[in-house]
């Protein structure tokens, strides 16, 4: 046991999770194809949590700040993307990949610049007068998801609203007897590229610098001078933003959406930066990749269980390490 | 633990001239749910009373966490659906008997406790946000599992069900000398009587328990944790188990609240028990009303119900009004009283932290 555990340790650690999970549900589920489609979705689903879920954790582990209010973004980012990719349908629909490219590319822009507008705003207005209060923000970002649900209600309407997806990515990729939509290929290419370009950022910029330290310490880079308040806003934006392309694509991947959407999500999202640990972009994507895989293996093997299979799994991770699998801040 | 605490001036400030108001107020809303079958003989504003009653507990009860002890928890509505639910399930399925009653009332809160025992000692030795996000997750949970096992629960549509005789509305409680149904000051006493006051009484008996609790030693050390939890831990009480143990005597009475809800309405679903929707009505009453005061539960829950029910009607009003300039009619719709009320909500945690009673309290003092 204890050769294992060493094993364990030296052939990835914790990052070994969503593999050892994958091994598991082949076990179980005996048909390779049909794992391998559902691996696919797994992290597909996985990489559009990872896109809601890491600007939470960033801003958590950096202020300390819990923005229930999230999944508003998550949901106006959802409903801004299919209005625009209703409002140039004939792009959407056309047979060149570059109108489709173009349309999608302006759907998924307007849900990231209204995400950086709406962060940057919601800071200011919401957040701010709360800082260091966690009973206050608990129920202000609570009443600033309720007052941005009603809005989407009021404007889009109570009915669910179709999302047309473009006509390149629709369809399914075949290799053997294997089929794999490519929507979800799509999905986790774009999810990759956030979670390259949010590690490049982090590891490699001066910037990514001070808001790891400040993650870690916070009252030491306050010391040395620098002004984190600011850092907070830049990261609280971004993470608005990301949450907002989250949502878009997200939209994209059920094609039917309604206004509860980001409340919907947000159980998943909170699921996630728990089991991944608070603060850190390696245990949210971490954390997501294991959500996303166990959702759609159990989906298949118990349809009841889904959404209880990952509260399951977050319990359980949280027996073995309480403040979650990778924590920036404790 | 002290930065979810409000601060204890506010709740120690004491202003005699509003504290005679809150006074004032909690008596006539005695009075007025006291006499609500005699006062208020249509059956919609029976059905507020009876919603008012059932509330207050329940909101008290959840003040019991966030007020008194400083827990931000999520899973109130979960509790108070397992009490629902257990009762109407056995009610369900054993006819409409007393022992049916309190099997599965004793069910739900036999359930309630070992969930709220299990939440408590997993995840109340962490972060307070830590344990809003847990708690939030196992809800939600709770909701959807109502929802996927449709043969017991009934799915969305919920379960409709016979209650115990006494309370149906054919009963005659009291007849006069005819052997028709008594009239008292013009209300029937009839079953939907005898069902409003064990609501009513069952409420306030709750309430009280709860008062004493406030009052206990066990009170004490609750506000003791809530003001700074390494000095009640460092005068050798044990936290996690004050937590822990408030925690589940706070879903047991919001457990007790859902049976009372389910034999009054006679029809259990997630809308009127278990949904997301009854945990923000909670949340505003116990910030209208003002965290840390029973006498706030009591406030709280009658100015939400009341609005409840009666915004909408004004609403309708203002929007026909407003018919011919854009967007502002669908603003004002009906169906978006809960915009209003998000806004004011807002507003209310920024400028009266302390709530209604909070903030009367402290009128007139010094």
């Amino acid at each position: 046991m204890e050769q294992l555990g060493s094993y364990f340790e030296r052939y990835g650690g914790i990052n070994l999770l969503p593999v050892i999970l994958a091994v598991i549900a082949f076990v179980l589920i005996g048909s390779p194809s049909t794992w391998l489609t559902l691996t696919v979705a797994g992290l597909a689903m996985g990489m559009m949590i990872f896109l809601m879920a890491s600007g939470l954790s960033l801003v958590f582990g950096l202020m300390d700040v819990l923005n229930f209010g999230h999944s508003a973004f998550i949901s106006f980012g959802a409903f801004i993307a299919a209005s625009v990719l209703a409002a140039l349908a004939a792009w959407v629909a056309a047979d060149s990949v570059l109108l489709n490219l173009t349309a999608l590319f302006l759907a998924i822009a307007a849900a990231a610049l209204f995400g950086l507008l709406a962060g940057w705003v919601f800071e200011k207005v919401i957040i701010k007068p709360v800082y260091r209060d966690h009973l206050r923000q608990i129920l202000i970002t609570m009443g600033a998801l309720i007052v941005a649900e009603q809005i989407i209600l009021a404007v889009w309407g109570g009915s669910p609203i179709s999302v047309p997806r473009p006509h390149f990515l629709t369809g399914s990729l075949i290799i053997g007897d294997v089929s794999i939509e490519l929507y979800r290929l799509f999905a986790f290419v774009l999810g990759l590229v956030a979670y390259v370009a949010l590690y490049v950022v982090l590891n490699r910029t001066r910037v990514g610098l001070l808001v790891r330290a400040g993650v870690e310490n916070r009252e030491m880079v306050e010391a040395l001078g620098f002004r984190i308040d600011r850092l907070f806003v830049g990261v609280f934006v971004l993470g608005s933003a990301l949450a907002a392309v989250g949502g878009a694509m997200w939209a994209g991947y059920e094609t039917l959406i309604t206004a509860a959407i980001g409340s919907e999500m947000m159980i998943i999202v909170f699921i996630v930066i728990i089991i991944g640990g608070l603060g850190s972009i390696e245990g949210s994507l971490l954390g997501a990749l294991l959500v996303g895989l166990m959702g759609n293996y159990v989906a298949f093997l118990a349809p009841k269980m889904a959404l209880a299979s990952n509260m399951i799994l977050m319990m359980a991770i949280l027996l073995w390490r309480p403040y979650g699998l990778r924590p920036a801040v404790k | 633990m002290s930065d979810v605490a409000i601060s204890a001036d506010q709740t120690e400030a004491t202003g005699r001239t509003g504290r005679m108001i809150v006074y004032a107020i909690i008596g006539v809303i005695g009075i007025c749910l006291l006499f609500a079958p005699m006062l208020f003989p249509d059956v919609r504003s029976q059905e507020v009373a009876a919603r008012i009653c059932i509330f207050i507990v329940l909101v008290a009860s959840y003040d019991l966490l966030i007020g008194y002890t400083g827990i931000v928890s999520f899973a109130h509505t979960m509790f108070f659906g397992l009490g629902a639910y257990g009762t109407a399930i056995a009610l369900r399925q054993m006819g409409p008997g007393w022992d049916a009653v309190l099997l599965g009332g004793a069910l739900g809160l036999l359930a309630s406790l070992i969930l709220a025992a299990l939440i408590g000692l997993l995840s109340l030795r962490v972060k307070a946000i830590f344990f809003a996000m847990v708690t939030l997750a196992a809800a939600s949970v709770m909701a959807v599992m109502a929802s996927q096992f449709s043969d017991f629960t009934g799915g969305e549509d919920g379960i409709i069900y016979k209650v115990p005789k006494l309370f149906s509305p054919a009963t005659k409680l009291l007849t006069d000398d005819d052997g028709k149904v008594l009239r008292i000051f013009g209300a029937k006493a009839n079953g939907k009587m005898a069902a409003y006051y064990f609501v009513f009484f069952g409420s306030l008996i709750l309430y009280f328990i709860m008062l004493r609790i406030v009052a206990s030693p066990l009170g004490t050390v609750l506000e003791a944790i809530r003001e700074n939890e390494m000095r009640a831990e460092a005068l050798g009480y044990r936290v996690v188990l004050y937590r822990t143990a408030i925690f589940c005597i706070a879903a047991l009475i919001a457990a007790c609240a859902g049976i009372l809800r389910a034999l009054w309405l006679k029809y259990t679903g997630p809308e009127t028990s278990l949904s997301f929707a009854i945990m923000i009505d909670i949340l505003l009453m116990v910030v209208i009303g003002g965290m840390g005061t029973m006498t706030g539960a009591i406030i709280g829950a009658t100015l939400m119900s009341l609005a409840q029910f009666y915004l909408k009607d004004l609403m309708e009003i203002a929007s026909q009004a407003t018919a011919g300039i854009p967007l502002l009619p669908d603003l004002l719709a009906p169906d978006r009283w809960l915009l209003w009320l998000g806004i004011l909500f807002i507003l209310l945690v920024y400028f009266f932290p302390a709530g209604i009673v909070g903030t009367l309290s402290k009128r007139g003092g010094h």
